[in-house]
């Protein structure tokens, strides 16, 4: 081990990375549950790049869609409610040669991980945060959460939700140094890979927050956008999410959105023009701070030593 | 020459030349007015010279008190002997003060006593402000009421004969005061002020010499008393810095390489340290939103191959508890510091307390075992935190290591070490995973297991906080849960099992045995040598692992007629019968061990002088000796 110049240096050979090798034990989701889709598209984005295995690291909070590291055959880290993004990001800050994946709820990141998130925006580290967005607690057995309607009926609001929900796109697209905001569906393969694709690919924190289906709690949630596709925005441009045929011949509704434009971002976010899918605001300038925690990776022990002596030396009596 | 000089104690041509085995000595001035600088410097040139030395700051209790003020002193103590010092002893034999003011603030706490020698700055008996004037004369006169031996000292017009601004140099002049009074080498004093302030260049060395030498020329005229505290030189190399540093010093030393934290008195200043200087062996500072968050982050630089620190104190450890809980559960490593304060809630933030100690144990829903340590000298904050990242990683546990308010800003020398190559953690190991080997293998007998790290190929696994089997699936079923909780539990059986039964300090046979932990220590060994000067058999036990307790504690107490605790936190008086409230020492110890374990402890927010421990002992011998001038409901604050 101590022959190692780098933590992570290992002789790679060729391999051929197959869907099994990321698929592991058989999702617990409900029939019909958005997260299945979510899973597909990992494991075919994982084997297509080739990631991998012992190189990605799932990092989930606690609720039904936190179940997912569960699934997947890389390593995984199924932690704390709301709490994935700092333990991610303690994962990424030593260790630039992973690829770290967030999975999180509407109430893992939007309630009780709220602080989290605004500062894992700001701190904008090489991570891939996937919102899974099902506007309900499902784990825990239907409960409002932040992003639940308003006047819809839960179990704790049998009256109705009194209070509207806030909108995370907003949110996300209010903290400065956000880097990348995506919207994408549940419910369509291509657009939801692509658009997982692209978060993977920018360098700095990727915000994609999943319209999410949860058959069991929110059977009609998205009933009105699956009957009249026009209700979606479709953001296409050549910086943004590239938007495959078919995707076209569903989506009626396709508007050119540069996604350096972050007031025409966050104007399409509120989804006065349709909910928006696509990428809503790309800035590949906003500093990471992975770059910072990152420093002084190459010392060697001789390095070290050395400067711990000159410590000791300025206590020297 | 003024008035006040005039009233400056008489020039004798031969001074009494005392032989003593230690003094204490304070500074005080507003803040701002270097006299910790002075202090510190003092400390050291005694250090130095081969004295022992334990230094204490006197900080204000606000960030800017009022110019001054009774409130504002800011300073520092230093008691030196001729043997090693373990803790801040009682009221000041001398005391030289920026103003008529400061010294109030520390008469209000027991600082000074009959007899106390007093250096007052004289000038305030010349200000052009009647009010200033007349409080000056109404102070000093009260001083030589109260029995202080009072010398006027015009610091400032002596100052003035060698610079133009005296504000920046008086407090070297004390300096040079104070060296002449205790007859300390001036050349070790001009190489530790080249030191720090060489790099501001020659005129500012000169300047600040020529102060010392002023100040040390006024001092052999003028000051009726010189004091030897004999000195044994050392040969031995040796550093000198506060329990905070040596914490920070000990991050470095052990090959950590992220310190994630949230600001918190009094555990801050070891990540201010570490801020400027960790980069100088490859580690980090990274500042999180909140205490979960740090310790989330540490957790999962833990998780992928670099075991991390978290500093912090009580109300901070309060909110990572669910995370203490989660590396507990998951088994991953983490070091997790508490600088212990006054609880609860926010408490004393400035102040000691060992109030933290069952939050430690017990502080997580569930059954959660984990490896709780404590320091009880500035050395061993160093060296604490080089076995405790160890310890983390092999038993792949959190290990909480607990310090306090004292041992943070308290300096004390010892021998310097010398970086070690085994002492840091290896690099991450990336070589693929034995196939066969379950990320919980747990060894029956121990319940050690190895644990795959991100990057080894084959050894894919999801860690989770939910009840799992060896393949951390998540599992149910009421045998799988059992196995977990004895596993994560045997493994502090495992260490217990490694470590020797404590040392006892004194006889092995007694009267009484007192039982202490963390920064007590040195009042509590240094009480119990006076009650044993008065012909009592007396002796006491520090214990530096709490969790697993050390072993051997039944066979030890079996030999005295009485076992009990001193410590920093609330406890009911014996009296209160069936339902008192023990001191956590106590009640951990009683319930360990099936011992009658009595204690005394209380929450002055200080540390606990010799004195009020030696009474406290006393008070529990057979025949309830009492100290009459200490009240024990009512323990003096020194500092
Ligand atoms: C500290 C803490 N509080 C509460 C819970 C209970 N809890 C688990 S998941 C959850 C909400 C999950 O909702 P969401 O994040 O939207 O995930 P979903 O199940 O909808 O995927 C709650 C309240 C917990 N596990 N931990
Ligand atoms: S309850 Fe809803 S979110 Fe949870 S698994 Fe079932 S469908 Fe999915
Ligand atoms: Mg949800």
């Amino acid at each position: 081990m101590y022959g190692l110049k780098q933590d992570w240096e290992a002789e790679e050979e060729a391999r051929c990375l197959v869907l099994e090798d990321f698929e592991s034990l058989t999702p617990r989701w409900c029939p019909g549950c958005g997260d299945h889709a979510v899973l597909g598209s990992l494991q075919r984005l994982a084997r297509d790049l080739q990631l991998p295995p012992e190189k990605v690291v799932i990092v989930s909070g606690i609720g039904c869609s936190s179940r997912f590291p569960h699934y997947m055959k890389t390593y995984g880290f199924h932690g704390l409610h709301g709490r994935p993004l700092p333990i991610a990001s303690g994962v990424l800050s030593r260790r630039p040669d992973l690829h770290v994946f967030v999975v999180t709820g509407d109430g893992d990141c939007c309630a009780i991980g709220t602080a989290h998130w605004i500062h894992a925006i700001r701190h904008n580290m090489n991570l891939t945060v996937l919102l899974f967005d099902n506007n309900i607690y499902g784990l825990t057995m239907m409960q409002s959460s932040p992003t639940t309607p308003l006047g819809n009926v839960s179990n704790t609001h049998p009256g109705g939700v009194p209070i509207g929900p806030i909108n995370p796109l907003e949110v996300t697209l209010g903290i400065g140094n956000a880097s990348f905001v995506a919207q994408t569906l549940d419910w369509n393969p291509l657009h939801l890979y692509a658009t997982i694709k692209s978060a993977h690919e920018h360098q700095g924190l990727a915000f994609v927050r999943i319209l999410q289906r949860c058959p069991h709690f929110m059977r009609d949630r998205w009933n009105d956008l699956q009957q009249d596709t026009a209700g979606v925005a479709v953001l296409e441009h050549a910086d943004g999410i590239p938007v495959d045929d078919a995707v076209r011949r569903l989506f009626p509704n396709i508007r050119q959105h540069d996604p350096a434009d972050l007031g025409g971002g966050r104007h399409l976010a509120t989804g006065e023009e349709g909910i928006p899918m696509g990428l809503l605001y790309r800035n590949p300038e906003s500093p990471r701070y992975n770059e910072i925690t990152a420093r002084g990776l190459g010392k060697t022990v001789a390095d070290k030593l050395a400067g711990l002596e000159a410590e000791l030396d300025r206590f020297a009596l | 020459m003024g008035e006040a000089s005039q009233s400056t104690a008489a020039k004798p041509a031969q001074p009494d030349v005392q032989d003593v085995a230690e003094h204490i000595v304070e500074i005080i001035s507003d803040s701002g007015e270097g006299a910790q600088t002075a202090g510190q410097l003092f400390g050291t040139v005694s250090a130095r010279m081969g004295n022992g030395v334990w230094t204490v700051e006197i900080i204000p209790a606000e960030i800017e008190p009022p110019y001054r003020s009774r409130a504002g002193a800011s300073g520092n103590r230093i008691r030196i002997a001729t043997d090693a010092v373990s803790n801040m002893g009682e009221a000041a034999d001398v005391v030289v003060a920026f103003n008529e003011q400061v010294p109030y603030s520390r008469i209000d706490v027991g600082g000074l006593r009959p007899g106390t020698i007093l250096f007052l700055e004289s000038m305030w008996a010349q200000s052009p402000d009647e009010l200033i004037r007349k409080a000056y004369a109404e102070a000093l006169a009260d001083f030589r009421h109260r029995g202080y031996e009072v010398v006027e000292v015009p610091m400032n017009d002596e100052c003035l004969k060698v610079v133009e601004d005296p504000k920046r140099g008086k407090n070297i002049w004390i300096l040079g005061l104070l060296c002449a009074l205790y007859e300390r080498d001036a050349a070790i004093v001009q190489m530790l002020i080249e030191r720090k302030l060489g790099r501001k260049g020659k005129a500012i060395v000169e300047s600040n010499m020529a102060l010392f030498n002023a100040g040390y020329k006024w001092a052999e005229q003028n000051a009726p008393w010189r004091f030897r505290v004999a000195v044994k030189p050392s040969d031995v190399d040796r550093v000198v810095m506060n329990g905070n540093e040596a914490l920070a010093l000990g991050i470095m030393a052990a090959g950590i390489e992220v310190c994630s934290m949230y600001p918190i008195t009094p555990a801050t200043s070891v990540s201010h340290y570490l801020a400027a200087r960790f980069a100088k062996v490859g580690g980090i500072v990274h500042q999180a939103e909140d205490e979960i968050a740090a310790i989330g982050f540490a957790i999962g630089a833990s998780y992928a191959g670099k075991t991390a620190v978290t500093v912090t104190s009580g109300p901070g450890l309060a909110l990572k508890s669910e995370f203490i809980g989660f590396a507990t559960m998951a088994e991953i490593p983490l070091v997790i510091i508490d600088v212990q304060r006054g609880g609860p809630s926010t408490g004393l933030p400035t102040r000691v307390e060992q109030g933290d100690l069952l939050a430690a144990l017990f502080g997580q829903p569930g059954d959660t075992p984990n490896i709780v340590m404590a320091p009880t000298t500035i050395e061993e904050c160093f060296h604490f935190v080089i076995t405790a990242r160890k310890l983390a990683e092999t038993f792949r546990m959190p290990v909480i290591l607990l310090s306090d308010a004292s041992l943070a800003t308290a300096q004390q020398p010892f021998p310097r070490p010398s970086a070690r190559e085994e002492w840091l953690a290896p690099p991450v190991d990336t070589s693929p995973w034995q196939q066969d080997v379950a990320p919980y293998a747990w060894d029956p007998e121990t319940g050690l297991s190895q644990r795959p790290i991100p990057g080894q190929r084959g050894g894919e696994y999801v860690v989770t906080g939910l009840a799992h089997d060896e393949e951390s699936h998540v599992a149910y079923e009421s045998k799988v849960n059992q196995q977990g909780l004895k596993m994560r539990r045997r493994k502090l059986a495992t260490l217990a099992r490694s470590l020797k039964p404590p040392t006892v300090y004194g006889d092995t046979e007694g009267e009484i045995l007192v039982v202490g932990w963390g920064s007590t220590r040195g009042a509590i060994e240094e009480a119990v040598d006076r009650v044993r000067g008065h012909g009592h058999k007396v002796s006491s036990l520090t214990l530096h692992f709490l969790s697993p307790l050390e072993p051997g504690l039944k066979e030890i107490f079996r030999h005295f007629n009485k076992v009990m605790t001193i410590e920093i936190c609330y406890s009911d008086p014996p009296e209160a019968g069936e339902g008192r409230t023990y001191a956590q020492l106590a009640f951990l110890l009683r319930a360990q061990t099936l011992v009658d374990v009595d204690c005394w402890s209380c929450v002055p927010g200080v540390p606990l002088p010799p004195r009020v421990i030696e009474a406290a002992i006393r008070e529990r011998l057979p025949d309830h000796e009492q100290i009459p001038e200490v009240d024990l409901e009512n323990v003096p604050c020194t500092v």
